[in-house]
């Protein structure tokens, strides 16, 4: 499989690695806003149970080195992180009354 | 919840009697005339945080700061000595702003050996000597020498740099801030270098968000909802006791237990937090941060559990820090009576493998959760607040630090005009 995004380990992960390998919180972010429930609790549901796994599977390389599916495993866990909210916490993409309000991460960690 | 002990005199607010324990006005948050005086009283006199040393890494770093309230922008720049300078961003010739890239209006950062503005082609040393002039003979009788960058007095605390926009600042920057302060020097903030950096332009009066993060009176009913559900009956019911408040001329701290955890059941923690041992109070697997104990400065009176401090100074500056290793830092820059832009920065020891990194993002993205439920109340608090329908409002004991930080403000405007008329 030469278009594989991660490792081959993850493969079963492929269907949501174009969506959420993602190098930027601010990408992020906005998929989380894009997207619907379902989406992100079908991704939540087939990435969580593998989580431990993919952090054990990442910290075996140098973070300034590592291998890129590796990385794009990395991105898919950050992703992890911020659709735990909508899925764990709040019912619905966008966080409860904080309609108007917006932060801007305008630098980041890399990766 | 163990009570807290609080002073003698009953209460956080009667151990500092200036404060005073009656309802208070909002009326310095919503009037454009208190505004005006605030920027010449307050951010043209005190000393004010622009950055880290680390933002200049080598000789001839510099970054720029726009600052609105005082209608200037600053040029911070470590010289081809070390020295780290500020200068108003203008050029002597015809008052084009120095340096900017693209947006004029917009922050910049970068390395140089010296300052060119792109109008004319002036240039000026990293020290503010004006170096060259375009068709320097076309000029009458000008001396170079004459035609410096006009500085501004900067000093570093810790790391941190500070500029003050006053001709001459009646009081040095460690006179400025005092013991409560100058007490955490020694706090390993070089250490802590990976950094999350956030900015919003926020709807609200800078002070009203400063009010915001100084209370935590409001964490269990405002963020109710960021906890399990089988734990939220449990978090309300406690509500919230500081640990300690303290205040020290113009600056505050509140001492506060955090979220432990790492000793939680199950039931009171979102499950990415048990898998990225992570969350709002930070990683729960501190660093080495290379100290053997801490600063006397960092938790003063010794609380125990101590989960944080947050060290408010004035006028725009909070330095938080963590039990667990970590710190941020929080800039609330007005525009306008009712607008501010506010800087949130995190900063960790840089993390050594992913497992690490992810916790670091988890308790980044936890941060932002919070903060912009905080951010839109704001708002909301500022529209009502300017209907003028309820003009006094109770503070309780808990919200001691909004109490100082508006007694602080009418203090140094009463000063300033008794400067202003003489007396």
């Amino acid at each position: 499989m030469s278009d594989a995004l991660l490792p081959s380990q993850f493969s079963d992960l492929e269907p949501y690695a174009a969506t959420w390998c993602l190098p930027t919180e601010r990408q992020r972010f906005a998929q989380r806003l894009a997207s619907t429930m379902d989406q992100m609790q079908a991704f939540y549901d087939a990435f969580f149970p593998r989580a431990e796994e993919a952090i054990a599977y990442c910290e075996k390389f140098p973070l300034d080195d590592m291998p890129e599916d590796a990385e794009r495993l990395l991105q898919l866990l950050y992703s992890l992180v911020m659709v735990s909210f909508p899925v764990e916490a709040w019912r619905q993409p966008h966080i409860p009354d904080a309609g108007a309000s917006y932060l801007d991460l305008v630098i980041e960690p890399v990766p | 919840m163990a009570r807290i002990t609080k002073p003698p005199e009953g209460s956080w607010t009667a151990h500092y009697p200036e404060l005073g324990t009656e309802p208070v006005s909002y009326e310095d948050s919503i009037s454009p005339e208190f505004y005006e005086l605030e920027r010449e009283a307050i951010f043209k006199r005190a000393w004010l945080n622009v950055g880290r040393v680390e933002q200049l890494p080598r000789n001839g770093s510099y970054f720029t700061k726009e600052l609105a309230v005082a209608k200037t922008s600053v040029v911070v720049v470590r010289g081809m000595d070390g020295q780290v300078r500020a200068f108003h961003n203008i050029c002597r010739h015809r008052g084009n702003k120095l340096v900017w890239n693209d947006f004029p209006r917009q922050e910049t950062s970068g390395s140089c050996r010296q300052f060119v503005c792109k109008y004319h082609g002036w240039r000026y040393e990293l020290d503010g000597t004006c170096s060259f002039v375009q068709q320097e003979r076309e000029f009458f009788d000008l001396d170079k020498s004459d035609y410096g960058l006009v500085p501004v007095h900067c000093d570093v605390w810790a790391g941190f740099i500070f500029v003050n926009l006053a001709e001459q600042p009646r009081q040095t920057l460690e006179d400025f801030l005092g013991p409560m302060i100058n007490a955490i020097e020694g706090y390993p903030f070089h250490l802590q270098t990976e950094r999350f950096y956030y900015r919003a332009e926020v709807g609200a009066n800078w002070k009203l968000f400063l009010d915001a993060f100084q209370e935590f009176y409001h964490a269990p009913v405002l963020h109710a909802r960021q906890s399990p559900v089988a734990a939220r009956p449990d978090v309300q019911a406690a509500g919230y006791e500081g640990l300690h408040y303290e205040i020290d001329g113009p600056h505050r701290l509140v001492t506060s237990t955090g979220g432990r955890g790492w000793e939680m059941p199950a039931k009171f923690l979102k499950p990415m937090e048990t898998v990225t041992r992570s969350g709002l109070f930070g990683p729960w697997d501190a660093p080495d941060l290379g100290l053997d104990k801490l600063p006397a400065g960092i938790n003063p009176s010794g609380s125990q559990p101590w989960g944080l401090d947050s060290f408010q100074l004035w006028p725009n500056f909070v330095i938080l820090i963590w039990e667990r290793g970590w710190y941020l830092t929080y800039h609330y820059w007005p525009t306008s009576h009712n607008t501010h832009l506010f800087e949130g920065n995190l900063y960790f020891v840089p993390a050594r493998n992913a497992r690490e990194r992810l916790a670091h993002e988890m308790a980044a993205v936890t941060f932002k959760e919070y903060g912009l439920q905080d951010g839109n109340t704001l708002e909301a608090t500022q529209i009502m607040l300017e209907s003028r329908v309820v003009k006094s409002f109770p503070l309780n004991d808990q919200e001691i630090l909004c109490r100082h930080l508006h007694k602080v403000a009418a203090d140094w405007i009463d000063d300033y005009a008794r400067e202003r008329a003489g007396v």
